[in-house]
């Protein structure tokens, strides 16, 4: 009579087990001699928050919205080209590489090539944008009735019957997925401050540096007043506005020196053996090396802590959701809950992980908690929502056994699809957060451009792209098997 | 054991007032079926008395059952008793159900012929089976009173007969909306009918025909 244990329990099970087995070998150690008292300062900071240094926080506001306008602008007009031609495999193809590729490590990328220019802020927001763009406008497309093509006349124009039939039954679509971005923007515009671009990341370490946590409050509040204003401030009328003064609000940062630019590209990222003319018998062993010493341990971490993170994520979901679920808070409750849900998940990971990383020193725990936190937030919200849709019968039970018995068992369904579609944006996160100092492979990508080595860099770069894609082909498989539907959630950043 | 009363009982959509006002007073030991023509108000009328009367012990049976898809037919019954355990016995009931729980919704389980099913998703079984299922629950809950919606809509001739028995034998109290007026007749031992927001008819069953009921219709 032992009670058969089902397909979505055993898959769980298994990413638990597998959690376990990473925290052996990973590194957890806090490391700052004296974390709580760092993480009050923070706080103090937060609640006294200095607004004086008007320049400071001016400037760090009006450059994080420009790139993010500008960088999300052209990603987006490039992604409907693109998306227009998204049944070619080398188009696909294409997207699938940009996107897979992270905002940070094309900033790292044109860093090296245009300098400290505003040009390598916004193409490292503008490529990958424009590869997830192209691919959801071509979904948004696709589900558009083919019906309105067929009745128009014979011989209209392809781009006529494009613009009519399929561009303005999507269009609402189009625009509320590109308002949604345009929030993610907003994120990655202030993460790419922090290698160097004149955006919040840029400012925000500064006062951390110099130890002025009233600043770091006055920046984070604002960030979050300017995330939970969107709605409110960006209109479509005033969007052109926008559009139109974006590009003048970059600053000037430093001139673009085309030689390096050429040399970068023809000269600096060629494998160092090619470039010496030692040929494939030089190439081999440099990139036995390169594998083995980098790569490989790079990986290793890199897989280590996401599984690591996807489960703590998947917790903290499951914990979280009934904060904004009327089957569980009142009206009251069920506000705070949505100030808690949004202010996790509108802090980007690698914003938290540096401040994590500050208050208590380099390690994996930093890393795990800030992914946890933002991708938690997220699913939580998302998990919360979906709960709302049910409606339970008159005499449910309360409490815990609600939870247990009648809510958390229709939601986990949609919670694991919503968990395996972070998987690999999770990892592409992990990744990144190597910038920081802890081993995944951004760190790897990080230390050889220190040491000048580009080809090094970027043949790293091109392995973690693979690895994302290779992630996300396994999730989907898993979705498959499981056959976890869920309404095509478009929200992932 | 003390008599249930309904008061004023009234139900409006908006400005429009679609029940009432009711009276209505169910004594131990009887069971009533609601009758009436679909639409007439026989689910919004359940509902008001599980609202006036759920500081008692009732059961309720509501026509989409309320049957968690994802979880076993085991689990959706043992649902009928969460109030009686302790909240972590509930949980490890989740993960690893005790021998006598299972023993025990085995035995609802034979009686409406849904065993082999008990370790099966709900979300996988067909309209009758799942009636069953919600039969089984109510069953499992051992309340003083059922209110029941359609509970044998979705079951055929012998079946619906077999599952009407159990919930019989089970709830002495009970009230029953139910569009099968032989059955109707058969298992309860009152008729009240609903035509236009009121009590129409409201006679003992052993006085009436299916002929005396067609007029609501």
């Amino acid at each position: 009579m032992s009670m058969p244990l089902s397909a979505t329990v055993r898959v769980t099970l298994g990413l638990i087990v597998v959690a376990l087995a990473c925290l052996a070998f990973g590194d957890f150690e806090i490391s700052a001699h004296d974390p709580w008292q760092e993480l009050g300062r923070l706080a103090m900071g937060l609640i006294q928050p200095n607004f004086s240094s008007v320049d400071f926080l001016g400037e760090a506001i009006l450059r994080t919205v420009a790139f993010a306008f500008v960088g999300v602008g052209l990603g987006a007009a490039a992604g409907l080209l693109l998306a227009l031609l998204f049944q070619q495999l080398w188009v696909r193809t294409l997207c699938a590489f940009i996107r897979a590729i992270h905002e940070l490590f094309w900033a790292l990328i044109f860093l090296q090539s245009f300098g400290l220019h505003p040009l390598t802020g916004v193409l490292a927001i503008a490529i990958p944008y424009a590869g997830i763009f192209a691919k959801v406008y071509a979904e948004i497309l696709d589900e558009t009735d083919p019906e309105p093509a067929r009745t128009l006349p014979r011989r209209a124009g392809r781009f006529s019957v494009l613009l009519y039939a399929r561009i303005s039954q999507a269009w609402p679509h189009l625009v509320s997925y590109t308002a949604y971005r345009l929030e993610c923007g907003l994120r990655s515009s202030a993460v790419i401050g922090f290698v160097g671009m004149p955006t919040l990341g840029f400012h925000l370490a500064g006062a951390f540096a110099q130890g002025h946590y009233a600043t770091v409050g006055a920046l984070l509040i604002l960030f979050y007043v300017l995330i939970g204003t969107l709605r409110l401030w960006v209109r479509p009328k005033l969007l052109p506005l926008y559009l139109v003064a974006a590009p003048f609000c970059l600053g000037t940062g430093l001139p673009i020196v085309w030689s390096n630019v050429s040399r970068f590209f023809t000269h600096d990222i060629v494998p160092a053996p090619l470039r010496h003319g030692e040929g494939i018998e030089g190439l081999l062993p440099w990139l036995g090396d390169l594998l083995v010493h980098q790569a490989l341990p790079g990986i290793w971490n890199t897989l280590l802590l996401t599984q690591i993170a996807l489960v703590l994520t998947g917790v903290l979901a499951m914990a979280l959701f009934p904060v904004i679920s009327h089957h569980f808070t009142g009206r009251l409750g069920g506000s705070a809950g949505h100030v808690l849900l949004v202010v996790m998940r509108s802090t980007p990971e690698y914003l938290l992980a540096f401040i994590l990383l500050q208050l208590w020193g380099p390690s994996m725990l930093p890393a795990v908690v800030a992914l946890a936190l933002h991708n938690g937030g997220i699913i939580g919200h998302l998990v919360g929502r979906r709960s709302n849709e049910i409606a339970l019968r008159q005499d449910a039970p309360r409490g815990f056994d609600r939870y247990a018995y009648e809510v958390a068992p229709r939601v986990y369904g949609p919670f694991l699809a919503l968990l395996f579609y972070r998987w690999e944006i999770i990892m592409r996160e992990t990744a990144i957060l190597g910038i920081l100092g802890i081993a995944t492979l951004g760190f790897y990508v990080d230390s050889a451009i220190q040491e000048i080595r580009f080809d090094r860099a970027m043949l790293l770069i091109l392995i973690t792209a693979l690895l994302n894609i290779g992630v996300d082909i396994l999730a989907r498989r898993l979705r498959a098997k499981l056959r976890l539907r869920h309404t095509i959630n478009r929200q992932s950043c | 054991m003390t008599p249930l009363a309904l008061t004023d009982a009234v139900a409006a959509y908006g400005e429009t007032r679609v029940l009432g006002p009711l009276n209505l007073t169910l004594a131990p030991g009887e069971r009533i079926a609601l009758v009436g023509k679909s639409g007439a108000g026989k689910s919004t009328l359940l509902a008001l008395m599980y609202e006036q009367w759920r500081q008692r012990e009732v059961a309720l049976m509501p026509q989409a059952l309320g049957l968690v898809d994802t979880l076993s037919v085991f689990h959706n019954v043992y649902m009928g008793r969460l109030d009686r355990h302790p909240w972590w016995r509930n949980l490890v009931t989740l993960a690893r159900p005790w021998r006598s729980d299972v023993a025990a919704v085995d035995v609802l389980l034979e009686r409406l012929g849904i065993a082999d099913k008990r370790w099966t998703p709900c979300g996988e079984l067909s309209g009758g089976q799942r009636q069953r299922v919600a039969a089984a629950r109510v069953l499992y809950q051992r309340a003083q009173v059922l209110l029941a919606d359609e509970p044998v809509s979705a079951l055929d001739g012998p079946q619906a007969a077999s599952v009407m028995q159990a919930l019989a034998d089970g709830y002495p109290m009970a009230v029953l909306a139910m569009h099968d007026l032989d059955l109707a007749l058969r298992y309860c031992t009152r008729v009240v009918g609903i035509q236009g927001g009121e009590i129409a008819i409201d006679q003992p069953s052993q006085h009436l025909s299916v002929h005396d009921l067609q007029p609501l219709y």
